[in-house]
């Protein structure tokens, strides 16, 4: 791990982090509930303990920028600003949901937030983010990409396409490695080359091998502001591997009886959210303004819930909807 | 008016578009100083530089999904995918991302993208650079799918794809690159979902794509001494597909016949031929005929590979066949 000086954040951005960790960990938690509920279906990869990955990039970011994530990404969306409400209603299969039921807990996307989608498919998303920062770079938009994915993206083909011409078309586009140690059941160590999956193989591309603490939002936030700003300022592609953890399996249907108890003992020890709590404290912010930010994010919660458990069942019209940018489906005369 | 080859119409296609409009960009491999291994992309690296035509690594995967990103923030890319067998290896990009990303974001991102590929075969490439696989691409609900089978159709059929905002295949037979036809001056630009009926008859409706066209035209020549009139339909998109032009076909010979370059299971036929015996099953006067390759990978050798293509000869008999 990179040693970490004095945080480059200020008060009002930390605080922010935090604000923005508890949306995140709220929100999952109660999908989660939602889901013993019956109120989603499907399945679900929550990210919670992966906050402070999200966050950290998050407050790095400005509008204009675009995010890519996977379907590990209801957190990633979120940050960007999309509205907690259609998020939920999207996990419920609601008309009022982001992508009006038809993308699901995989596929939550904002545009107008420029988060560009959750992706699915292991790597696919490596290249179509890369295309973004083409169409920046080629337009002079100023934008900067950020794509996150897991640890077993690495092994992927399509990562170490993405990688070589992103850095020979020196692409504004920061690549995030989200290491939970865990491909999906199998450690990832077990079936890796290198102990870094995706740092150990920066040099391959000519790229900075970049490790960070992913449960320190002040070391990620660091990182990213400096990778972001270089991406924006014609300085290329970027790497960086955030070592985390999930509390949880690695789907809805995953207890995680694989993972020894001391390992997810010590990761839980770190949890991201209560240890900056207590740094923030440290460092002097009062308790009744962190106690607001807990009680605020709460409160969204709720109130998304309570949007989202109102909203309608798609229509049966819906379902022919959309296919083609004439906004139907049609495929003969 | 000009005559070209279909191989000098691609680079004329891609021309025309890059000039009317400076977000269209293209890239491949070996497609900007080198002019393509088909050498269909000659002159444009020259004429637009090379940030607007690019060469790409090999790697199909980022070629494809460099497009759709790009897409997705504000260009309106054209990427060649050297031959089409190469979908094999970003089938995930093609099938997975670009086909369903409108429609599970709900609307939300459009991908207003070209993938220009060569296809099928002839020249003796063997079983991996000579398939014929627009039936893939076809069967994925959100890719509209083009096989101009000339040179002004590649021209107008390309210009439509560019300038659809959906995303568009566009298969290329690359038997066809060194044939010639007659273009008209100035910009030409056709439409999606429009088939065209190149030779009008009374017996038998001849549906044919791409390399099949010329042979089904030559079949009816020959099949015209023989007293049998065909109707000859050049099917050009498969989707959207114009089901309305070869049923009123059929509606007026009675009878139907395909002709595929693909291999026998699900060819582009095998739903045209269920259309047309849904739509139109008591207009027809005999059974619906499908003539296609056989399902076998193709073989290099030349004496082999001609006879698992549909030629001329074998169409015009087979059709015969089907008038007794």
């Amino acid at each position: 791990m990179s040693t970490t000086s004095k945080p480059v954040a200020d008060e009002q951005v930390r605080l922010d982090m935090y604000r923005m960790m508890q949306e995140a960990r709220l929100f999952e938690k109660r999908a989660q509930d939602l889901f013993l509920e019956g109120l989603i279906k499907g399945t679900s990869h929550l990210a919670l303990g992966q906050e402070a990955v999200a966050a950290g990039f998050a407050a790095a970011l400005r509008p204009e920028d675009l995010v890519y994530c996977t379907y590990r990404g209801h957190v990633h969306t979120l940050l960007r600003g999309a509205p907690m409400g259609a998020l939920m209603a999207e996990l419920m299969g609601r008309a009022n949901g982001i992508c009006g039921g038809k993308g699901g807990s995989m596929h939550l996307t904002d545009v107008s937030h420029g988060a560009m989608g959750s992706y699915a498919i292991v790597g696919a998303h490596m290249p179509i983010a890369a295309g973004a920062a083409w169409a920046a770079q080629e337009r002079g938009t100023g934008q900067v990409v950020v794509c996150f994915f897991g640890d077993g993206t690495t092994n992927i083909g399509a990562f170490h396409e993405a990688l070589n011409l992103a850095v020979v078309w020196q692409l504004p586009v920061v690549y995030v490695c989200e290491n939970n140690l865990y491909m999906e059941y199998t450690p990832i160590g077990a079936v890796t080359a290198v102990a870094n999956p995706a740092a150990d193989r920066a040099i391959a591309y000519g790229l900075e091998p970049i490790v960070v603490d992913g449960n320190d939002v002040d070391e990620v936030f660091e990182t990213a502001t400096r990778l972001v700003d270089r991406a924006r300022q014609g300085g290329g592609p970027a790497l960086v591997e955030a070592k985390t953890y999930r509390h949880g399996g690695h789907s809805r249907a995953d207890p995680a009886k694989y993972r020894p108890e001391d390992e997810v003992k010590a990761w839980l020890a770190r949890d991201p959210i209560p240890t900056y709590r207590d740094r923030l404290l440290a460092s002097g912010v009062n308790a009744t303004t962190i106690d607001r930010v807990e009680r605020e994010a709460l409160e969204l919660v709720d109130r998304a819930t309570e949007e989202a458990k109102a909203g309608p069942y798609p229509e049966p019209d819906a379902l022919g909807t959309e296919l083609w940018a004439d906004g139907g489906s049609a495929w003969r005369s | 008016m000009a005559e070209l080859t279909y191989r000098e119409a691609v680079s004329r296609a891609i021309a025309q578009e890059m000039e009317r409009d400076a977000s269209v960009y293209f890239i491949g491999e070996d497609v900007a100083a080198a002019g393509g291994v088909f050498k269909t992309t000659e002159g444009l690296f020259e004429r637009f530089g090379p940030k607007r035509v690019r060469d790409t690594p090999i790697s199909e995967q980022a070629i494809i999904g460099a497009i759709m990103g790009a897409a997705m923030n504000g260009l309106r890319p054209v990427a060649e995918l050297m031959f089409s067998d190469f979908f094999a290896v970003c089938w995930d990009l093609i099938a997975n991302q670009i086909a369903k990303t409108r429609y599970m974001t709900n609307g939300q991102v459009a991908l207003p993208l070209v993938i220009r590929t060569a296809n099928g075969g002839g020249v003796r490439f063997g079983a991996q650079h000579s398939q014929s696989v627009e039936g893939w691409a076809m069967a994925i609900p959100g890719l509209k799918v083009v096989v101009p089978s000339n040179p002004v159709d590649m021209i107008g059929l390309f210009a439509a794809a560019v300038r659809d905002p959906d995303p568009v295949i566009v298969v290329e037979p690359k038997v066809l690159y060194a044939t010639k036809g007659e273009v008209p001056d100035g910009e030409v630009v056709d439409r999606l979902g429009s088939a065209k009926v190149l030779r009008e008859g009374s017996d038998v409706t001849i549906a044919a794509l791409g390399a099949m066209v010329p042979r089904s035209l030559e079949a009816a020549e020959a099949l015209a001494g023989d007293g049998i009139d065909a109707e000859v339909i050049d099917v050009r998109s498969l989707v959207p597909l114009d089901a309305t032009t070869i049923l009123e076909s059929v509606g007026k010979t009675g009878r139907f016949v395909t002709v595929e370059e693909s291999p026998r299971l699900c060819g582009w036929g095998a739903e045209v031929a269920s259309i047309v015996a849904e739509d139109r099953f008591f207009d027809l006067d005999g059974p619906i005929v499908r003539i296609t390759t056989p399902h076998i990978p193709l073989p290099a050798a030349d004496a082999l590979e001609d006879l698992a293509i549909p030629s001329a000869a074998s169409i015009a008999e087979r059709v015969s066949t089907t008038m007794d």
